[in-house]
Protein backbone atom coordinates (compact mmCIF):
# COMPACT_ATOMS: atom_id res chain seq x y z
CA UNK A 1 0.00 0.00 0.00
CA UNK A 2 2.25 2.67 -1.05
CA UNK A 3 1.24 5.94 -3.67
CA UNK A 4 2.13 5.39 -7.49
CA UNK A 5 4.80 6.98 -8.40
CA UNK A 6 3.44 11.29 -9.29
CA UNK A 7 5.19 14.83 -9.34
CA UNK A 8 4.38 16.96 -6.40
CA UNK A 9 4.44 20.49 -6.45
CA UNK A 10 3.81 22.67 -3.57
CA UNK A 11 1.92 25.78 -4.68
CA UNK A 12 3.24 28.83 -3.23
CA UNK A 13 -0.14 30.79 -3.61
CA UNK A 14 -3.71 30.12 -4.85
CA UNK A 15 -2.45 31.54 -8.18
CA UNK A 16 0.09 29.48 -8.46
CA UNK A 17 -2.08 26.22 -7.55
CA UNK A 18 -5.29 27.57 -9.93
CA UNK A 19 -2.94 28.27 -13.13
CA UNK A 20 -1.01 24.57 -12.01
CA UNK A 21 -4.59 22.92 -12.14
CA UNK A 22 -5.55 24.98 -15.44
CA UNK A 23 -2.51 23.13 -17.25
CA UNK A 24 -2.81 19.78 -15.86
CA UNK A 25 -6.78 19.44 -15.36
CA UNK A 26 -7.65 15.77 -14.38
CA UNK A 27 -4.43 14.54 -14.21
CA UNK A 28 -3.53 16.60 -11.15
CA UNK A 29 -5.26 16.81 -7.85
CA UNK A 30 -5.16 19.31 -5.34
CA UNK A 31 -3.54 17.38 -1.85
CA UNK A 32 -5.31 20.01 1.30
CA UNK A 33 -5.52 17.40 4.40
CA UNK A 34 -5.02 14.27 2.59
CA UNK A 35 -7.71 12.53 4.99
CA UNK A 36 -9.57 11.15 2.24
CA UNK A 37 -6.79 11.52 -0.92
CA UNK A 38 -4.42 10.02 0.88
CA UNK A 39 -5.91 6.65 1.90
CA UNK A 40 -7.04 5.86 -1.84
CA UNK A 41 -3.89 6.88 -3.15
CA UNK A 42 -2.24 4.40 -0.58
CA UNK A 43 -4.45 1.57 -2.17
CA UNK A 44 -3.69 2.83 -5.46
CA UNK A 45 -7.35 3.70 -5.96
CA UNK A 46 -6.34 7.28 -7.20
CA UNK A 47 -3.17 7.16 -9.32
CA UNK A 48 -2.68 11.46 -9.77
CA UNK A 49 0.21 12.13 -11.85
CA UNK A 50 0.15 15.57 -10.26
CA UNK A 51 -0.40 16.46 -6.26
CA UNK A 52 -0.72 19.89 -6.11
CA UNK A 53 -0.10 20.54 -2.29
CA UNK A 54 -2.13 23.85 -1.45
CA UNK A 55 -0.69 23.49 2.41
CA UNK A 56 1.72 26.39 2.49
CA UNK A 57 -0.98 28.82 0.70
CA UNK A 58 -1.93 30.21 4.31
CA UNK A 59 -4.83 32.47 2.95
CA UNK A 60 -6.86 29.75 2.10
CA UNK A 61 -7.56 29.30 5.64
CA UNK A 62 -9.44 30.71 8.14
CA UNK A 63 -12.93 32.11 9.01
CA UNK A 64 -14.01 35.76 8.43
CA UNK A 65 -17.53 37.70 8.48
CA UNK A 66 -19.54 37.31 5.60
CA UNK A 67 -21.11 40.35 3.86
CA UNK A 68 -24.27 39.89 5.56
CA UNK A 69 -24.19 38.12 8.19
CA UNK A 70 -22.74 34.59 8.58
CA UNK A 71 -19.15 33.27 7.74
CA UNK A 72 -17.04 32.54 4.99
CA UNK A 73 -14.68 29.46 5.62
CA UNK A 74 -11.50 29.37 3.76
CA UNK A 75 -10.94 25.65 1.67
CA UNK A 76 -8.17 25.05 4.01
CA UNK A 77 -9.44 25.50 7.52
CA UNK A 78 -9.32 21.87 9.47
CA UNK A 79 -12.10 20.73 11.77
CA UNK A 80 -9.90 21.55 14.19
CA UNK A 81 -10.30 25.71 13.63
CA UNK A 82 -13.66 24.92 13.97
CA UNK A 83 -13.38 22.54 16.87
CA UNK A 84 -11.40 25.22 18.66
CA UNK A 85 -13.89 28.57 17.87
CA UNK A 86 -15.55 29.68 20.74
CA UNK A 87 -17.31 32.41 18.74
CA UNK A 88 -18.29 30.10 15.43
CA UNK A 89 -19.48 27.37 17.63
CA UNK A 90 -21.96 29.90 18.95
CA UNK A 91 -22.81 30.98 15.85
CA UNK A 92 -23.24 27.77 14.28
CA UNK A 93 -24.24 24.86 16.97
CA UNK A 94 -25.42 22.63 14.35
CA UNK A 95 -21.36 22.01 12.73
CA UNK A 96 -20.20 22.30 16.66
CA UNK A 97 -22.39 19.29 17.85
CA UNK A 98 -21.32 17.75 14.64
CA UNK A 99 -18.18 17.71 14.87
CA UNK A 100 -17.33 15.42 17.60
CA UNK A 101 -19.18 12.72 15.26
CA UNK A 102 -16.61 13.60 12.20
CA UNK A 103 -13.81 10.68 11.97
CA UNK A 104 -11.11 11.23 14.75
CA UNK A 105 -8.97 13.78 16.55
CA UNK A 106 -6.25 13.16 14.58
CA UNK A 107 -8.13 13.47 11.76
CA UNK A 108 -9.46 16.54 12.59
CA UNK A 109 -6.24 17.97 13.08
CA UNK A 110 -5.54 18.04 9.18
CA UNK A 111 -8.86 17.45 7.30
CA UNK A 112 -10.04 20.55 5.88
CA UNK A 113 -13.64 21.86 4.88
CA UNK A 114 -13.11 22.08 1.36
CA UNK A 115 -11.31 18.71 0.65
CA UNK A 116 -14.13 17.11 2.46
CA UNK A 117 -16.54 19.21 0.39
CA UNK A 118 -14.60 18.38 -2.92
CA UNK A 119 -14.41 15.08 -2.31
CA UNK A 120 -18.35 14.45 -1.75
CA UNK A 121 -18.53 11.50 0.21
CA UNK A 122 -22.40 10.54 1.08
CA UNK A 123 -21.88 9.24 3.83
CA UNK A 124 -19.76 12.09 5.56
CA UNK A 125 -21.73 14.55 8.11
CA UNK A 126 -20.57 17.98 6.47
CA UNK A 127 -22.10 17.97 2.96
CA UNK A 128 -25.62 17.40 4.22
CA UNK A 129 -24.65 20.01 6.92
CA UNK A 130 -23.92 22.23 4.13
CA UNK A 131 -27.64 21.77 2.82
CA UNK A 132 -29.02 22.04 5.77
CA UNK A 133 -27.21 25.56 6.42
CA UNK A 134 -28.20 26.77 3.14
CA UNK A 135 -24.32 26.98 2.30
CA UNK A 136 -22.96 28.71 -0.71
CA UNK A 137 -20.12 27.61 -2.72
CA UNK A 138 -17.35 29.42 -4.27
CA UNK A 139 -15.08 28.40 -6.69
CA UNK A 140 -12.40 29.59 -8.69
CA UNK A 141 -10.23 29.30 -11.57
CA UNK A 142 -7.41 31.59 -13.11
CA UNK A 143 -9.73 33.39 -15.35
CA UNK A 144 -13.14 33.38 -13.53
CA UNK A 145 -14.66 32.91 -9.68
CA UNK A 146 -18.35 31.73 -9.45
CA UNK A 147 -20.58 30.20 -7.02
CA UNK A 148 -23.18 27.49 -6.40
CA UNK A 149 -25.86 26.79 -4.05
CA UNK A 150 -25.22 23.47 -2.01
CA UNK A 151 -27.65 21.29 -4.02
CA UNK A 152 -26.08 21.92 -7.20
CA UNK A 153 -22.73 21.30 -5.98
CA UNK A 154 -23.36 17.55 -4.96
CA UNK A 155 -24.09 15.58 -8.47
CA UNK A 156 -23.33 12.24 -6.86
CA UNK A 157 -21.02 10.02 -4.97
CA UNK A 158 -18.00 11.30 -5.02
CA UNK A 159 -19.06 13.78 -7.83
CA UNK A 160 -19.21 17.56 -7.65
CA UNK A 161 -19.60 20.44 -9.94
CA UNK A 162 -16.15 21.43 -10.61
CA UNK A 163 -15.03 21.62 -13.39
CA UNK A 164 -11.10 20.27 -14.22
CA UNK A 165 -9.73 23.36 -13.75
CA UNK A 166 -11.37 24.52 -10.59
CA UNK A 167 -10.97 24.86 -6.63
CA UNK A 168 -13.50 25.15 -4.28
CA UNK A 169 -12.17 28.59 -2.39
CA UNK A 170 -14.70 29.31 -0.01
CA UNK A 171 -17.83 28.29 1.76
CA UNK A 172 -20.35 30.76 2.59
CA UNK A 173 -22.64 30.23 5.39
CA UNK A 174 -25.63 32.59 6.25
CA UNK A 175 -26.55 33.91 9.77
CA UNK A 176 -29.46 31.74 10.95
CA UNK A 177 -32.25 33.83 12.34
CA UNK A 178 -33.86 34.78 15.99
CA UNK A 179 -35.34 31.64 17.74
CA UNK A 180 -33.52 28.68 15.55
CA UNK A 181 -33.20 25.37 16.52
CA UNK A 182 -30.84 23.07 15.07
CA UNK A 183 -30.34 19.23 15.65
CA UNK A 184 -27.26 16.73 14.47
CA UNK A 185 -27.73 13.42 15.50
CA UNK A 186 -25.82 10.36 13.91
CA UNK A 187 -25.51 6.70 13.93
CA UNK A 188 -22.68 4.55 13.05
CA UNK A 189 -21.18 1.41 13.91
CA UNK A 190 -18.70 3.19 16.17
CA UNK A 191 -18.19 6.84 17.56
CA UNK A 192 -16.18 8.85 14.64
CA UNK A 193 -17.07 5.74 12.03
CA UNK A 194 -19.30 7.10 9.02
CA UNK A 195 -22.92 7.61 9.38
CA UNK A 196 -25.37 4.51 8.42
CA UNK A 197 -27.69 7.23 8.57
CA UNK A 198 -27.08 11.03 9.91
CA UNK A 199 -29.27 14.26 10.05
CA UNK A 200 -29.03 17.63 10.40
CA UNK A 201 -31.98 19.88 10.96
CA UNK A 202 -32.79 23.69 11.49
CA UNK A 203 -36.12 24.73 12.24
CA UNK A 204 -37.00 28.37 12.90
CA UNK A 205 -40.02 29.16 15.16
CA UNK A 206 -42.46 32.92 14.67
CA UNK A 207 -43.63 34.83 17.89
CA UNK A 208 -46.25 32.07 18.20
CA UNK A 209 -43.89 28.95 18.44
CA UNK A 210 -45.30 28.34 14.80
CA UNK A 211 -42.58 26.60 12.86
CA UNK A 212 -41.67 29.20 10.08
CA UNK A 213 -38.98 27.53 8.05
CA UNK A 214 -37.14 24.29 8.06
CA UNK A 215 -34.85 22.18 6.94
CA UNK A 216 -34.25 18.29 7.44
CA UNK A 217 -30.98 16.66 5.28
CA UNK A 218 -29.60 13.73 5.75
CA UNK A 219 -26.16 11.70 5.20
CA UNK A 220 -25.42 7.80 4.21
CA UNK A 221 -28.63 7.47 2.77
CA UNK A 222 -27.84 8.00 -1.05
CA UNK A 223 -25.66 8.89 -3.41
CA UNK A 224 -25.39 12.59 -2.35
CA UNK A 225 -26.08 14.13 0.95
CA UNK A 226 -30.24 14.38 1.02
CA UNK A 227 -32.39 17.01 1.16
CA UNK A 228 -35.69 15.72 2.66
CA UNK A 229 -37.21 18.99 3.86
CA UNK A 230 -40.19 18.65 2.03
CA UNK A 231 -41.09 15.66 4.07
CA UNK A 232 -41.78 17.98 6.81
CA UNK A 233 -43.83 21.22 4.71
CA UNK A 234 -46.80 20.24 6.82
CA UNK A 235 -45.15 21.27 9.83
CA UNK A 236 -45.16 25.27 8.58
CA UNK A 237 -47.59 27.27 10.37
CA UNK A 238 -47.88 25.80 13.62
CA UNK A 239 -46.03 24.57 16.54
CA UNK A 240 -45.09 20.93 15.68
CA UNK A 241 -47.07 18.44 17.75
CA UNK A 242 -45.94 14.77 18.56
CA UNK A 243 -48.48 13.41 15.93
CA UNK A 244 -47.06 15.82 13.38
CA UNK A 245 -43.60 15.12 13.74
CA UNK A 246 -44.47 11.15 13.67
CA UNK A 247 -45.85 12.07 9.99
CA UNK A 248 -42.65 13.76 8.80
CA UNK A 249 -40.60 10.67 9.98
CA UNK A 250 -43.12 8.17 7.96
CA UNK A 251 -42.99 10.48 4.87
CA UNK A 252 -38.71 10.47 4.99
CA UNK A 253 -39.02 6.61 5.44
CA UNK A 254 -41.33 6.97 1.95
CA UNK A 255 -38.91 9.22 0.41
CA UNK A 256 -35.18 7.87 0.92
CA UNK A 257 -33.82 5.22 -1.01
CA UNK A 258 -31.04 4.04 0.85
CA UNK A 259 -28.47 1.98 -0.61
CA UNK A 260 -27.95 -1.01 2.14
CA UNK A 261 -24.40 -2.68 2.81
CA UNK A 262 -23.35 -5.09 4.68
CA UNK A 263 -23.18 -3.50 8.01
CA UNK A 264 -27.20 -2.18 7.63
CA UNK A 265 -29.51 -3.68 5.48
CA UNK A 266 -31.89 -0.54 3.28
CA UNK A 267 -34.82 -1.63 5.40
CA UNK A 268 -32.41 -1.12 8.95
CA UNK A 269 -31.44 2.21 7.53
CA UNK A 270 -35.29 3.56 6.58
CA UNK A 271 -36.00 2.51 10.53
CA UNK A 272 -33.43 4.63 11.99
CA UNK A 273 -33.97 7.76 9.56
CA UNK A 274 -37.20 7.49 11.09
CA UNK A 275 -36.43 7.54 14.61
CA UNK A 276 -33.43 10.20 14.32
CA UNK A 277 -36.23 12.36 12.37
CA UNK A 278 -38.73 12.08 15.45
CA UNK A 279 -35.79 12.58 17.81
CA UNK A 280 -33.77 15.44 16.23
CA UNK A 281 -36.98 17.48 15.30
CA UNK A 282 -38.12 17.45 18.50
CA UNK A 283 -34.54 18.15 19.89
CA UNK A 284 -34.43 20.99 17.19
CA UNK A 285 -38.03 22.37 18.61
CA UNK A 286 -37.10 22.12 21.97
CA UNK A 287 -33.99 24.73 21.37
CA UNK A 288 -36.00 26.90 18.83
CA UNK A 289 -38.17 27.25 21.88
CA UNK A 290 -36.22 27.66 24.98
CA UNK A 291 -33.54 29.74 22.71
CA UNK A 292 -30.46 27.72 22.19
CA UNK B 1 10.84 7.50 -16.01
CA UNK B 2 13.08 9.50 -12.97
CA UNK B 3 11.93 9.74 -10.03
CA UNK B 4 10.80 12.93 -8.61
CA UNK B 5 12.90 13.52 -5.67
CA UNK B 6 13.02 16.29 -3.49
CA UNK B 7 15.35 17.62 -0.98
CA UNK B 8 13.95 18.29 2.54
CA UNK B 9 15.34 19.71 6.05
CA UNK B 10 13.14 18.34 8.60
CA UNK B 11 13.45 18.71 12.45
CA UNK B 12 12.57 15.21 14.09
CA UNK B 13 12.68 15.48 18.14
CA UNK B 14 14.66 18.49 17.76
CA UNK B 15 17.13 17.19 15.80
CA UNK B 16 17.75 18.60 12.32
CA UNK B 17 17.95 16.26 9.12
CA UNK B 18 18.70 16.80 6.00
CA UNK B 19 17.61 14.23 3.10
CA UNK B 20 16.75 13.62 -0.45
CA UNK B 21 13.05 11.87 -0.61
CA UNK B 22 10.59 10.33 -3.62
CA UNK B 23 7.35 12.32 -3.19
CA UNK B 24 5.54 9.75 -3.07
CA UNK B 25 7.49 8.74 0.12
CA UNK B 26 5.44 8.54 3.00
CA UNK B 27 6.06 10.32 6.32
CA UNK B 28 5.69 6.84 8.36
CA UNK B 29 8.01 5.10 5.87
CA UNK B 30 10.53 7.87 6.07
CA UNK B 31 10.65 8.03 9.81
CA UNK B 32 11.35 4.54 9.77
CA UNK B 33 13.58 2.90 7.05
CA UNK B 34 15.36 6.57 6.64
CA UNK B 35 15.43 7.99 9.71
CA UNK B 36 15.93 4.55 11.32
CA UNK B 37 13.21 5.39 14.25
CA UNK B 38 11.60 2.82 14.03
CA UNK B 39 9.20 3.31 17.25
CA UNK B 40 6.45 4.76 14.77
CA UNK B 41 4.30 1.94 14.01
CA UNK B 42 2.53 0.67 10.55
CA UNK B 43 -0.55 -0.65 10.67
CA UNK B 44 -3.35 -0.22 8.67
CA UNK B 45 -1.42 2.45 6.14
CA UNK B 46 -5.28 4.23 5.32
CA UNK B 47 -5.76 6.12 8.49
CA UNK B 48 -7.80 3.63 10.48
CA UNK B 49 -5.71 2.29 13.08
CA UNK B 50 -3.87 4.93 14.30
CA UNK B 51 -0.56 3.40 15.40
CA UNK B 52 1.55 5.57 13.46
CA UNK B 53 0.62 8.59 15.16
CA UNK B 54 2.93 10.98 15.30
CA UNK B 55 3.19 15.07 16.55
CA UNK B 56 3.10 17.38 13.65
CA UNK B 57 4.13 21.01 15.41
CA UNK B 58 2.32 19.35 18.33
CA UNK B 59 -0.67 17.82 16.83
CA UNK B 60 -1.26 14.28 16.63
CA UNK B 61 -1.34 13.44 13.00
CA UNK B 62 -1.43 10.23 11.13
CA UNK B 63 2.15 9.88 9.59
CA UNK B 64 0.58 7.58 7.19
CA UNK B 65 -1.43 9.91 5.42
CA UNK B 66 1.46 12.55 4.98
CA UNK B 67 4.08 12.79 2.44
CA UNK B 68 7.64 12.95 4.15
CA UNK B 69 7.76 15.99 1.94
CA UNK B 70 5.31 17.71 3.23
CA UNK B 71 6.80 18.04 6.72
CA UNK B 72 9.48 20.10 5.40
CA UNK B 73 9.96 23.07 7.80
CA UNK B 74 7.90 21.67 10.28
CA UNK B 75 8.67 19.73 13.74
CA UNK B 76 7.75 16.22 13.78
CA UNK B 77 8.01 14.89 17.38
CA UNK B 78 7.72 10.52 17.55
CA UNK B 79 8.08 8.20 20.35
CA UNK B 80 11.42 7.95 20.21
CA UNK B 81 11.42 11.78 21.78
CA UNK B 82 9.24 11.13 24.25
CA UNK B 83 11.50 10.39 27.45
CA UNK B 84 13.66 13.06 29.32
CA UNK B 85 17.59 13.30 28.42
CA UNK B 86 18.58 11.03 31.20
CA UNK B 87 16.49 8.56 29.38
CA UNK B 88 13.07 8.78 32.48
CA UNK B 89 9.97 7.72 31.63
CA UNK B 90 6.89 10.29 30.41
CA UNK B 91 4.59 10.46 33.38
CA UNK B 92 1.98 8.40 31.10
CA UNK B 93 4.96 5.52 29.58
CA UNK B 94 4.99 5.45 33.25
CA UNK B 95 1.63 4.99 34.02
CA UNK B 96 0.93 2.74 30.99
CA UNK B 97 3.47 0.14 32.42
CA UNK B 98 2.23 0.43 35.88
CA UNK B 99 -1.66 -0.36 35.06
CA UNK B 100 -0.85 -3.03 32.24
CA UNK B 101 -2.11 -0.30 29.64
CA UNK B 102 -0.48 -2.82 26.90
CA UNK B 103 0.08 -6.29 25.80
CA UNK B 104 1.54 -6.54 22.35
CA UNK B 105 2.12 -3.23 22.51
CA UNK B 106 2.01 -2.78 18.76
CA UNK B 107 -0.83 0.03 18.92
CA UNK B 108 1.18 1.62 21.84
CA UNK B 109 3.64 4.13 20.26
CA UNK B 110 0.71 6.15 18.56
CA UNK B 111 -1.31 5.93 21.79
CA UNK B 112 1.24 7.44 23.79
CA UNK B 113 2.05 10.43 21.21
CA UNK B 114 -2.01 10.86 21.26
CA UNK B 115 -2.48 10.87 24.67
CA UNK B 116 0.68 12.89 25.22
CA UNK B 117 -0.76 15.86 23.51
CA UNK B 118 -3.98 15.32 24.82
CA UNK B 119 -3.04 15.83 28.37
CA UNK B 120 -0.94 18.74 27.13
CA UNK B 121 -4.52 20.76 26.58
CA UNK B 122 -6.62 18.91 29.25
CA UNK B 123 -4.82 17.95 32.46
CA UNK B 124 -8.34 17.15 34.81
CA UNK B 125 -10.12 14.65 31.82
CA UNK B 126 -13.53 13.05 33.04
CA UNK B 127 -13.30 8.95 31.84
CA UNK B 128 -15.50 9.86 28.93
CA UNK B 129 -12.82 12.74 27.40
CA UNK B 130 -10.16 10.02 27.55
CA UNK B 131 -12.24 7.65 25.90
CA UNK B 132 -13.16 10.30 22.87
CA UNK B 133 -9.24 11.42 22.52
CA UNK B 134 -8.25 7.49 22.32
CA UNK B 135 -10.73 6.84 19.70
CA UNK B 136 -8.82 7.06 17.08
CA UNK B 137 -6.38 4.41 18.06
CA UNK B 138 -7.21 0.79 17.86
CA UNK B 139 -6.05 -1.57 20.36
CA UNK B 140 -6.78 -5.60 19.83
CA UNK B 141 -5.15 -6.70 22.89
CA UNK B 142 -6.18 -4.78 25.71
CA UNK B 143 -10.07 -3.97 25.95
CA UNK B 144 -8.72 -0.18 26.58
CA UNK B 145 -9.64 -0.25 30.16
CA UNK B 146 -6.12 -0.25 31.33
CA UNK B 147 -5.60 2.49 28.86
CA UNK B 148 -7.72 4.42 30.21
CA UNK B 149 -6.86 3.74 33.95
CA UNK B 150 -2.89 4.77 32.76
CA UNK B 151 -4.25 7.94 31.09
CA UNK B 152 -6.31 8.85 34.14
CA UNK B 153 -3.14 8.26 36.74
CA UNK B 154 -0.72 9.81 34.87
CA UNK B 155 -3.09 13.14 34.59
CA UNK B 156 -3.29 12.65 38.34
CA UNK B 157 0.43 12.42 39.08
CA UNK B 158 1.02 15.26 36.26
CA UNK B 159 -1.24 17.62 38.51
CA UNK B 160 0.97 17.09 40.93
Amino acid sequence: MKPAPFKYIAAASLEHALSLKAEYGDDAKFLAGGQSLMPTMNFRLAQPAILIDLNRIESLGGIRPGDAGGARIGALTRYRNLERDAGFARMFPLIAEALPHIAHPQIRNRGTIGGNLSHADPASELPAIMLALGARFHIQTTKQTRSVEAPDFFLGALTTDLQPDEMLVEVELPLSKPRTGSCFMEVARRRGDFAIVGIAVMMTLGNQDECTHIRLTFCGVGETPIDASSAADHLIGSAPTEKAICDVAASVQAMIDPGGSVHATADYQRHVAGVLTERALQTAFQRARDGH
Amino acid sequence: MDTDDHDITVSVNGVRYKRRVESRMLLSDFLRHDLALAGTHVGCEHGVCGACTVLLDGQPVRSCLMLAVQAETHEISTIEGLTDKDGAYHPLQQAMHDHHGLQCGYCTPGILMTMTAFLEENLSPSEDEVREALSGNLCRCTGYQNIVDAVMAAAQRMRG
